[in-house]
């Protein structure tokens, strides 16, 4: 495909403090064995995008560590392939200065001579904050066909509160042309384009953006260059009509993670022809079933020893559930330790947590009980 | 050449046929044989190999080696894709006078010997492809250097009774080897020979020029070079390996090496980190579904199954579905079989990619005692179909 890929990994870290206090939403852990940035580079593998540039700008440690060289998503490569494109600070810059920003248009500014030195005509442009599988080969043939400037890829869906101050509004007329951009506020009720935060557009025509508002000091992408150049540009949005799910709270992860217990949304994540969702490779042993162990509803990724009573969970690789112990409705991060006759309900635990004999937790769906990272209970 | 020279070589053994796999190696070579849920029978010797420090490995390959060959690729899941050194798959070539396949194991070294040459080891191990075991060859190539050994041979302790179906070596009390014979009806010893030898370069080199020069050799390791050097007076130590080793050659010793995997306290254990990781190439599956109807007891379960049946004392590889109502037990079922609604499957080793349908009955109960039935790469069994315990079905 003519075109490289840019990931942005930190743009909605504040929505889920818990878990991205120490990490990138990109490296936030889902379903068992990923991390969110595995749906979006799995993404673009599978389109053939080959050239992927990560723009991350603090908390990258993580990240860093799960991609590696990237010969997991097979963009290790002498030509293209994956980078991690830090923040780009001068030995002039004050430390605390706009290094910080988390605004698309500050970082792209930062990915300025990443994009100059492509050649690919194109830029596909996405977030991390979202699971679905997008063919962006069609996305892109739908962009040259109806010579957009720049083309949005929406879901459209009933709006929510907990989308208030996080979502993106777009409003199109019959063909698509967007006429209206909005914050999602306390007003907006009912069915809405929601932006999925995915953009395609031609790499010179983001380069003048990008060139156009160092000079004129713009910040944000949305409102400084689209909602600003609409009536003489030609933006449109595109659609997507597949299983689309985005993470914005402790809540919404939740409620994703346990979606992946449903048969439909499991068929359209995982089980799309020539679209396998590829993840850094851990060489667990394969999971074992010791007697006793009850399982039922629930996905087990490799690596577990379970000996307990584990349903309607997510268990991700190398928990160990021992005996007597049950846990439901939660979603247990790798290697926690599930200790003898221990109680679990709604309950999310980071990795390396412990929770030792006899403790019982409990959250509710609305509000999951969450264990940080390594924390022994 | 001006890189580092390497200290020590290893050379996999991975042409042999495993006829008494039957169905299971009919297209495919012995070490590609699927063993634990997601490994390879050759993932254990490239594992010793890299958590042993050694990382250049020679693959010999001959019987049919597409399955092998693309899953070796380029040694990335062993940590053996290196610019210099790594794993090389070395199948039998035409040279300038002659083309020849391998004839024996000794000639298969032979006939590579320019390989090892490239990298100017010290040492040379020669492993084979059809063993399932946990080693450090540090420790033994250690002994052997302690030992000022020519060749170290592994050996395990094995019951008198069953000392005559492997190579017995006879040693002083330092070690040293003084006698070897294989298969022998009335055995002296209980060192079995476990098919893993050290060479001092030099004299391995030696010794195959020799052999290969003799017309009436059979070019085998067992049978001439070892016997060999032996007559010649070389120093041959018996390096005494502890801990769990099986051939796994047959069906029956296949099925259960699996079984070895599965309890609180396995003969064999998988999970065991610590004493080194083996590797496999992974498959890009999500993880196990386990559904509502699902009862699993003692089983080992690979990414990528979706169990709605029940499985009972058994190993799944990745992508194996088993439907309501069907039973699973005391088998092996490798990647992306697919077990139907209310079938079951009973002391049997299922290859990859089987269907049985609905309602079918694969084996019968472990307690009859008839034998393991075994399917092959790729069958059907029809719906309400029965395939008779220790039957044997490829297509």
């Amino acid at each position: 495909m003519n075109a490289i890929g840019l990931i942005f990994s930190n743009i909605h870290d504040y929505v889920i403090p818990e878990l991205s206090r120490r990490r990138a939403i990109a490296s936030i852990p889902f379903g068992g064995r990923y991390r969110m940035i595995d749906f979006e580079l799995s993404n673009m593998v599978n389109s053939d995008i080959t050239k992927v540039g990560v723009i991350t700008n603090y908390n990258y440690q993580s990240l860093m560590d799960h991609i590696g060289t990237g010969k997991d998503w097979d963009l290790a490569r002498r030509s293209g392939g994956i980078k991690i494109l830090p923040p780009f600070i001068t030995a002039y810059d004050s430390a605390k200065g706009e290094a910080f920003n988390t605004s698309r248009l500050e970082l792209l500014k930062g990915a300025l001579s990443f994009i100059e030195r492509s050649k690919e005509e194109y830029v596909v442009m996405t977030d991390c904050d979202r699971v679905c599988t997008l063919d962006y080969q069609k996305l892109l043939d739908r962009h040259i066909e109806s010579r957009a400037d720049i083309t949005i890829v929406t879901h459209r869906k009933k709006v929510t509160d907990d989308g208030i101050g996080k979502e993106i509004l777009i409003d199109a007329d019959m063909i698509g042309r967007i006429d209206d951009i909005s914050e999602h506020t306390a007003a907006d009720e009912g069915y809405h384009n929601v932006s999925m935060n995915i953009f395609v557009l031609k790499r010179t025509y983001l380069l003048s953006i990008i060139r156009d508002s160092i000079a004129h000091g713009y910040k944000s992408f949305y409102h400084d260059i689209i909602a600003k150049n609409l009536m003489h540009s030609d933006y449109y949005i595109y659609n997507f009509d597949g299983y689309s799910m985005t993470i914005n709270s402790l809540s919404s992860f939740f409620s994703s993670n346990m979606d992946l217990l449903k048969p439909d949304v499991r068929a359209q994540l995982f089980e799309m022809p020539y679209h396998p969702v590829y993840t850094k490779v851990r060489s667990s042993a394969p999971t074992k079933y010791l007697e006793g162990a009850m399982v039922s509803n629930s996905l087990i990724a490799d690596g577990c020893i379970i000996e307990g009573k584990v349903e309607n969970s997510i268990i991700f690789r190398g928990v160990h559930i021992a005996r007597g112990a049950t846990v439901k409705n939660s979603i247990l991060m790798q290697d926690t330790i599930v200790s003898k006759d221990v109680s679990l309900n709604c309950v999310i635990t980071d990795k390396n947590a412990v929770i030792r004999d006899g403790r019982t937790l409990s959250g509710h769906e609305t509000l999951p009980f969450f264990i940080d990272k390594g924390v022994i209970i | 050449m001006n890189q580092k020279r390497k200290e020590c070589v290893a050379m996999l053994l991975a042409g042999g046929q495993g006829s008494r796999l039957y169905a299971l190696t009919k297209s495919t070579a012995k070490p590609a044989v699927t063993f634990g849920g997601k490994y390879r029978i050759i993932d254990f010797p490239l594992s010793n190999c890299i958590n042993s420090g050694i990382d250049t490995v020679g693959v010999l390959t001959q019987y049919q080696p597409l399955v092998l060959n693309d899953y070796v690729g380029n040694g990335l899941p062993w940590d053996l894709d290196r610019t210099y050194g790594g794993v090389k798959i070395l199948p039998p070539y035409q040279g300038q006078k002659k083309a020849d396949w391998y004839k024996g194991t000794a000639n298969a070294i032979y006939q590579n010997l320019a390989f090892i040459e490239q990298y100017d080891p010290e040492y040379v191990i020669i492993l084979s492809g059809d063993h399932i075991y946990r080693m450090d060859y540090s420790e033994m190539l250690r002994f052997h250097k302690r030992k000022d050994a020519d060749c170290t041979i592994a050996v395990l302790e094995v019951p008198l009774k069953e000392a005559s179906r492997f190579g017995i070596l006879t040693t002083h009390d330092d070690g040293q080897i003084y006698k070897f014979t294989e298969k022998p009806k009335e055995p002296d010893s209980t060192k079995a020979s476990m098919g893993i030898y050290i060479f001092n370069k030099k004299k391995l080199f030696e010794y195959l020029i020799a052999d290969e020069a003799d017309e009436n050799s059979s070019n085998d390791f067992g049978k001439n070079i070892i016997p060999t050097m032996l007559k010649s007076g070389e120093r041959m130590f018996a390096y005494p390996f502890e801990g769990y080793w099986k051939d796994v050659g047959t069906i029956d010793s296949l099925w259960e090496a699996n079984m070895d995997l599965l309890g609180e306290n396995p003969a064999f254990s998988m999970n065991e980190e610590s004493r080194g990781r083996i590797y496999s190439r992974s498959s890009v599956s999500p993880p196990q579904f386990v559904g509502k109807s699902a009862v699993i007891s003692n089983s080992i379960i690979t990414e990528g199954c979706k169990i709605h049946g029940t499985v009972i004392n058994s190993v799944l590889s990745h992508g194996v579905i088993v439907e309501p109502g069907a039973i699973v037990k005391d088998s092996v079922i490798m990647a992306n079989t697919y077990i139907g609604k209310d079938a079951s499957v009973n002391h049997s080793i299922l290859d990859e990619n089987i269907t049985v349908e609905q309602g079918a009955t694969v084996g019968a109960s472990k307690e009859t005692d008839k034998g393991i039935a075994v399917i092959g790469n790729g069958c059907k069994i029809a719906a309400g179909q029965t395939v008779a315990a220790g039957e044997m079905i490829s297509d």
